[in-house]
């Protein structure tokens, strides 16, 4: 085993898999979104509700508690999590699904909001803190997060790269393997498709379309606001600072055309995201790169999503397009 | 109807009785398309659902500072209008909003979903900051102002031009393409601010603070008025524009009909690429008078959001330039009240997204109400029979 | 229920009910009626046919019955028991199963996919179990499919045998079909009604939209006639003909005695030679078809739906790519000769090409829904504005004529298109193309879904420009029409021209046996 491999690519692969598991929940999330037709650019300020949502309730209970319960501590912080970024989802859902509103512009103001509401329940809570710094600290729930598998650390270089996670990182890809499985294998999987490639054919067949948007967008934010939560709570150890989650939410949604909407791609390709992501660090020193042309490379998941994107123009598979009606909402009665 | 209700033989029959006792409601109402409504219905409709949110808005406002809506609302236009300089900030953040707006509209109409225009004022002020930095010494002030506009429509122009030639051929989606055109446009202003820092701060500071080389005139006392101007004339050029211009005209056309567009002979690849040009060199020049005119200097952050909002605006006021006067300037009065109630009650300044948000899925919401009627079912004869 | 309404006339016993009864269907769109007081009754084992011009709300009276929309007013019996259905989730309750005009099927799925869709019967979802019992309900009834084929690969018949299958799948006693034979040739369509006259036997109740009164005739025991909405009533099928049902469907007598005047100064304007294009796939469309199409004659186009009638005329608009052949005008100014092929249709209009074409798709392609008349009437003269400007005023003055010469109903030439009924918006396009002093006049299907009335206002629009020296091309579907209208007749089969015909001396038959003949080619061609 060269020195290379095990001193360099085996701390990068697990940086990056970190780095990429956030966006694997928003991509996951906002795949079965988009599979039900719904392009929902709100997912950026879902993510954030997500870790925000965590950071309450984990505010909360650490203030109420000296001594975490291992339990109580990883299910109130998940539950909140949960809880606001799947109304997060309602709201797209509401004015989207019910109420036929433009989805760009709906995605976008969601987006708003939920940046808004996320700093301004983080910024609200540091004041409560009173601390020097402007951060929300949680050392102790990140504590209960980051727990890692006992024996990883026995395993040597492959016990690191692929036992020395957190269980949202399980959690994450068995999200995915899930949501591939009930896309491709499932009846539900089957409506949920034909609703967002042929929502007027998926309604003669008896599918409650508005239901199935519901609830896969519904689903979808939530898994997407998990993504959030690992941010916080493993990535971050546990420290919510305002704007700090950056533009992860944007490149879930660049995850999505990578992958060509497939979940099971979205396990690997999230940590090809993860990787360019902080590759710049590594390149910095192999090639004593300057702080500019670091920011250069930082680009890198975004233009090769725009080639994905090209090709797959270029290429006009069936298979591969994003769903036929995406973007457009359905009213029944059109005529 | 009595007589063939009972003794049902059949299998399907029997289902279909069961079926039908549990079905004793007819759904409660059900929505239709409406037929066009007068505008008068229309934007009461629409106010009617700004007023709504300014009341969930002073709730939410009441539960934070327990102050009465009055006192909220009195706040919020003190924080708008209160002093002469809140006055001037308005108008300008109103005018740069609405500059925004005014540049993705004829993509808009044109149904490109360009929410790119972020990306494309980033590169536009990246350009002028090179202008103003690199030819502050090398020419007269006036040629350098032209050269300056002309450079940053440019670069926003190729910004816009590039998912706009991949629409044209491919089909390529250009919601997501814009989308990650901002990002590279984030990474690359990003570069050369730390470049331009020198020490690697990765901040430009202001640019020519002493020499003022490159900076917009003042017209009249205040350093704001130009921009304003320009951007009230280039309103009325873009209403008449998209409603008496020829160009204007093929844009709609596209816009609803890309096959009735190619019937009558519009090259709509031209069209498309046309007007991703003129949206982009728009967005461009915004970023050319926030770099030039406003903030003196450039970061990631200059376009600070605006491409967003600049939809929202331009989406609410129906692209129609005239109303986005009006949208853009609701979205800044709401921004600077917001600000002003978390300065006086000791909030934070995030509470500015979640009002605009508030207001704004409102509006959004409203427009069902304009577009379909619910029709409420009225009691059946079959049921007064029982 | 069954307590509280006890039999009180016991000679009618419930199996001789109605599979399905209609009372007083009435649904609006907005100010449209689309049904008003619409009454149905279909009985067990038989087939009723329900006959209606386009417009005249067959298919939105189905649409009802499958629950894709819910009635204003008016109550639906199964079996004799009011029932509800609000979904097509309880029309399938209901045993009630349709088969639309427009295919509702997902491309991007397989046949079997399809199938299966919104089927919850609470098993396993296991698509090889679901394909064993698909492909035993295609060895009964005797069709040929690929179940693992993906629709975007069928042929318009197949689709349509996947949705009748889909339909049997589910068991349905009744069911729908929304002109099932529009897009077949004859032979599929008798293969079709052989299925049909199957399942009658079966004791299943089906329900058929046409406008063919042969059809009618053939196959079903009874007919429902509906006319603007309203229902006109029912009559036994062996008891009636051909006029009397055309009689009830068009609400008076009129005589299809379309005015036909000799052809006069006949030159050739269109000469069309070995056309060929291929589609998205790159799959042959037009396979070389060549005509002349003269100044002062009416060249009526026939053929089955789909055979390339859409392709050729928009070759010839200068709107269709094409591989090989030449578009030769010989124009009557210069005596030129100009070749449009790979021209634009601005190209083609800068040669002094003066071309008009009304096309299939009114509101997709020839108008802008969202835009008032006068806008649309600007579609083809917007570029004689001044400088880069619009010049309003000449299609204002051209919007208020053709409202008035053509008797547009609309309460303004500000009226956004869409809003305007199937009729008005034909007359308004027509009108407008008419307005360019066309020297080629190409229309297709000028007068699908229009009144009688409408109908003949087009026709007497098409002898106009015939009389004033025009090269008038016809794509019609009726053979009526086109044998009344025309001067002559060219008919394609699969791309490919089979015969043209003189229209005054062919019969119907004839021209039918052309049709056909080609359509077998076809078949043989994709059997390949």
């Amino acid at each position: 085993m060269s020195a290379f491999f095990l001193t360099i690519f085996v701390p990068f692969f697990c940086r990056a898999v970190v780095q990429g598991v956030p966006l694997l929940f928003g991509a996951t999330g906002e795949i079965l979104t988009e599979k039900s037709g719904h392009l929902n650019l709100g997912i950026p300020g879902t993510m954030y509700m997500g870790a925000i949502g965590g950071v309450i309730g984990a505010f909360i209970y650490e203030q109420k508690v000296e001594n975490l319960n291992p339990f109580l501590g990883i299910m109130i912080p998940l539950l909140f999590s949960l809880l606001f970024s799947g109304l997060m989802g309602l709201l797209y859902c509401f004015l989207t699904v019910t109420l036929r509103a433009n989805q760009n512009v709906t995605g976008l103001a969601l987006t708003t909001f939920g940046v808004g509401c996320g700093n301004f329940f983080g910024g609200s809570l540091i004041k409560i803190t009173k601390a020097d710094v402007p951060n929300v600290i949680l050392t102790r729930t990140h504590n209960l997060f980051c727990k890692t598998l006992p024996f990883a650390s026995k395993l040597g270089w492959f016990g690191e790269m692929v036992f020395s996670y957190s269980f949202l990182a399980y959690l994450s890809v068995i999200i995915a393997v899930i949501a591939a499985f009930v896309l491709n294998k499932t009846r539900v999987g089957l409506h949920l498709r034909a609703v967002g490639e042929s929502p007027a054919t998926a309604d003669a067949a008896g599918i409650n379309v508005d239901r199935y948007k519901y609830v896969s967008t519904i689903v979808g934010s939530m898994i997407a606001g998990l993504g959030g939560l690992y941010y916080i709570m493993d990535y971050a150890c546990g420290v919510w600072s305002n704007d700090g989650f950056g533009d992860r939410g944007w490149l879930a949604v660049a995850l999505v055309i990578f992958t060509l909407w497939r979940p099971a791609l979205c396990i690997f390709g999230s940590f090809i995201f993860g990787g360019l992501y902080i590759i710049h660090n590594y390149l910095t020193q192999a090639l004593h790169l300057s702080f500019a042309s670091q920011e250069l490379v930082q680009m890198t998941p975004y233009v090769v999503t725009i080639l994905v994107l090209i090709a797959i123009s270029l290429r006009k598979k069936r298979e591969t397009q994003p769903p036929a009606h995406l973007g457009q909402n359905y009213f029944r009665e059109e005529r | 109807m009595e007589n063939n209700q009972s003794n049902a033989p059949a299998d399907a029959v029997s289902e279909a009785v069961i079926a039908n006792e549990k079905a004793i409601h007819e759904p409660l109402f059900h929505v239709v398309k409406r037929d066009a409504m007068p505008w008068y219905k229309s934007w009461g409709i629409r106010i009617a659902a700004v007023v709504l949110a300014m009341l969930v808005v002073a709730l939410f406002g009441f539960v934070l500072t327990k102050n009465d809506p009055i006192a909220i609302y009195r706040v919020m236009i003190d924080g708008a209008f209160g002093t002469e300089n809140r006055i001037w900030s308005l108008l300008l953040d109103t005018a740069l909003l609405l500059g925004v707006a005014l540049a993705v509209t004829p993509a808009f109409k044109m149904r490109f979903w360009n929410i790119g225009a972020e990306g494309q004022v980033l590169m536009g002020g990246l350009i002028c900051a090179a202008c103003m930095l690199k030819l502050g010494d090398k020419m007269s002030t006036g040629l350098l102002l032209l050269v300056m506009v002309v450079a940053s429509m440019l670069a926003g122009a190729i910004w816009g031009l590039i998912p706009a030639f991949f629409k044209a051929y491919w089909n390529a989606n250009e919601t997501l393409f814009t989308l990650m055109m901002n990002y590279i446009a984030t990474s690359i202003v990003s570069c050369y601010c730390y470049i331009w820092s020198g020490g690697g701060s990765g901040r430009v500071g202001i640019i020519n603070r002493k020499t003022k080389i490159g900076w917009l005139p003042n017209l009249g006392s205040h350093t704001q008025t130009l921009n304003i101007v320009i951007i009230l004339v280039l309103t009325v050029i873009l209403f008449i524009y998209l409603r008496y211009s020829k160009h204007g005209y093929e844009i709609s056309v596209v816009g609803e009909s890309e096959n009735t567009a190619r019937y009558i002979g519009i090259n709509v690849k031209k069209v498309i690429l046309r007007t991703m040009l003129l949206s982009g060199a728009l967005c461009g020049l915004i970023g050319m008078l926030l770099v030039s005119g406003t903030n003196h200097t450039v970061a990631t952050s200059t376009a600070g959001g605006r491409g967003f909002t600049a939809i929202m605006v331009s989406w609410l006021a129906k692209f129609n330039p005239l109303y986005m006067i009006l949208t853009s300037f609701l979205i800044v009065f709401l921004q600077k009240g917001s600000k002003e109630i978390s300065t006086i009650f000791g909030l934070n300044d995030a509470i500015g997204d979640i009002v605009s948000g508030i207001v704004i899925f409102f509006v959004i919401g409203s427009e069902f109400f304009i577009n379909y009627k619910l029709m409420l079912r009225t009691k059946k004869s079959g049921k007064e029979e029982k | 229920m069954k307590e509280e309404n006890p039999v009180s006339d016991p000679t009618k016993v419930t199996s001789n009910a109605p599979a399905i009864e209609l009372r007083g269907i009435t649904k609006t769109f907005g100010s449209v009626v689309a049904n008003n007081n619409v009454n149905l009754l279909v009985n067990r084992g038989e087939i009723l046919s329900i006959l209606g011009e386009n417009g005249s709300g067959k298919t939105t009276l189905m649409n009802m019955i499958s629950g894709i929309y819910f009635p204003d007013k008016g109550q639906i019996f199964i079996d004799g028991q009011e029932v509800l259905i609000r979904s097509p989730k309880d029309a399938f309750k209901y045993r009630i199963g349709m088969i639309h005009q427009h295919f509702k099927l997902v491309d991007l799925f397989t046949a079997t996919e399809n199938i299966v869709l919104g089927l919850e019967d609470g098993r396993k979802y296991d698509l090889a179990a679901y394909g064993k019992e698909i492909a035993a309900i295609c060895e009964q009834y005797g069709f040929v499919i690929d179940l693992n084929k993906k629709i975007y690969n069928m042929s318009v018949s197949e689709k349509q045998t996947v949705e009748i299958i889909k339909v049997l799948y589910r068991g349905a006693d009744i069911l729908i079909l929304d002109e099932p034979t529009a897009v077949l040739t004859p032979q599929e369509t008798e293969t079709l009604f052989a299925v049909l006259r199957r399942m009658r036997e079966a004791g299943k109740s089906i329900i058929i939209i046409t406008h063919k009164l042969h059809e009618v005739l053939s196959i079903s025991n009874r007919v429902s006639v509906l006319c603007k909405g309203q229902y006109i009533g029912t009559v036994n099928t062996a008891e009636t003909n051909e006029s009397e049902l055309t009689e009830m469907m068009v609400g008076k007598k009129i005589s299809l005695n379309i005015h036909r005047s000799e052809p006069k100064g006949v030159e050739d304007r269109l000469v069309v030679d070995n056309l060929r294009c291929v589609d998205r796939e790159g799959l042959p469309v037009l396979k070389g078809i060549s005509f002349t199409a003269k100044s002062g004659e009416i060249l009526g186009i026939a053929g089955i739906a789909g055979s390339g009638q859409r392709e050729l005329l928009e070759a010839i608009a200068g709107l269709q790519p094409l591989t090989e052949g030449t578009i030769t005008y010989n124009n009557p100014t210069s005596g030129k000769a100009e070749n449009l092929r790979d021209k634009t249709p601005t190209q083609i209009r800068e040669l002094g090409v003066r071309l008009s074409f009304v096309p299939e798709d009114r509101l997709g392609m020839g108008l802008v829904g969202n835009m008032d008349i006068v806008d649309n009437m600007m579609l083809r003269s917007y570029r004689k504005g001044p400088l880069g400007f619009l010049n309003r005023k000449p299609p204002a003055t051209l919007a208020d004529t053709i409202i008035s010469d053509l008797e547009v109903v609309t309460p303004s030439s500000k009226t956004p298109v869409r809003r305007l009924s199937g009729g008005n918006v034909q007359k308004v396009l027509v009108g407008r193309e008419i307005a360019s002093a066309p020297t080629v006049f190409m229309a297709a299907y000028p007068v699908r879904g229009l009144d009688i009335n409408s109908s003949f206002t087009i026709y007497n629009l098409l002898n106009e420009q015939k009389e004033k020296g025009v090269a008038v091309i016809f794509v019609g579907e009726d053979l009526d029409v086109l044998l009344e209208l025309c001067d002559r007749i060219l008919v394609i089969g699969s791309g490919a021209v089979t015969g043209v015909v003189d229209a005054r001396t062919v019969t119907k038959e004839q021209v039918g046996l052309l049709m056909t003949k080609t359509a077998q080619e076809g078949g043989t061609e994709d059997g390949e």
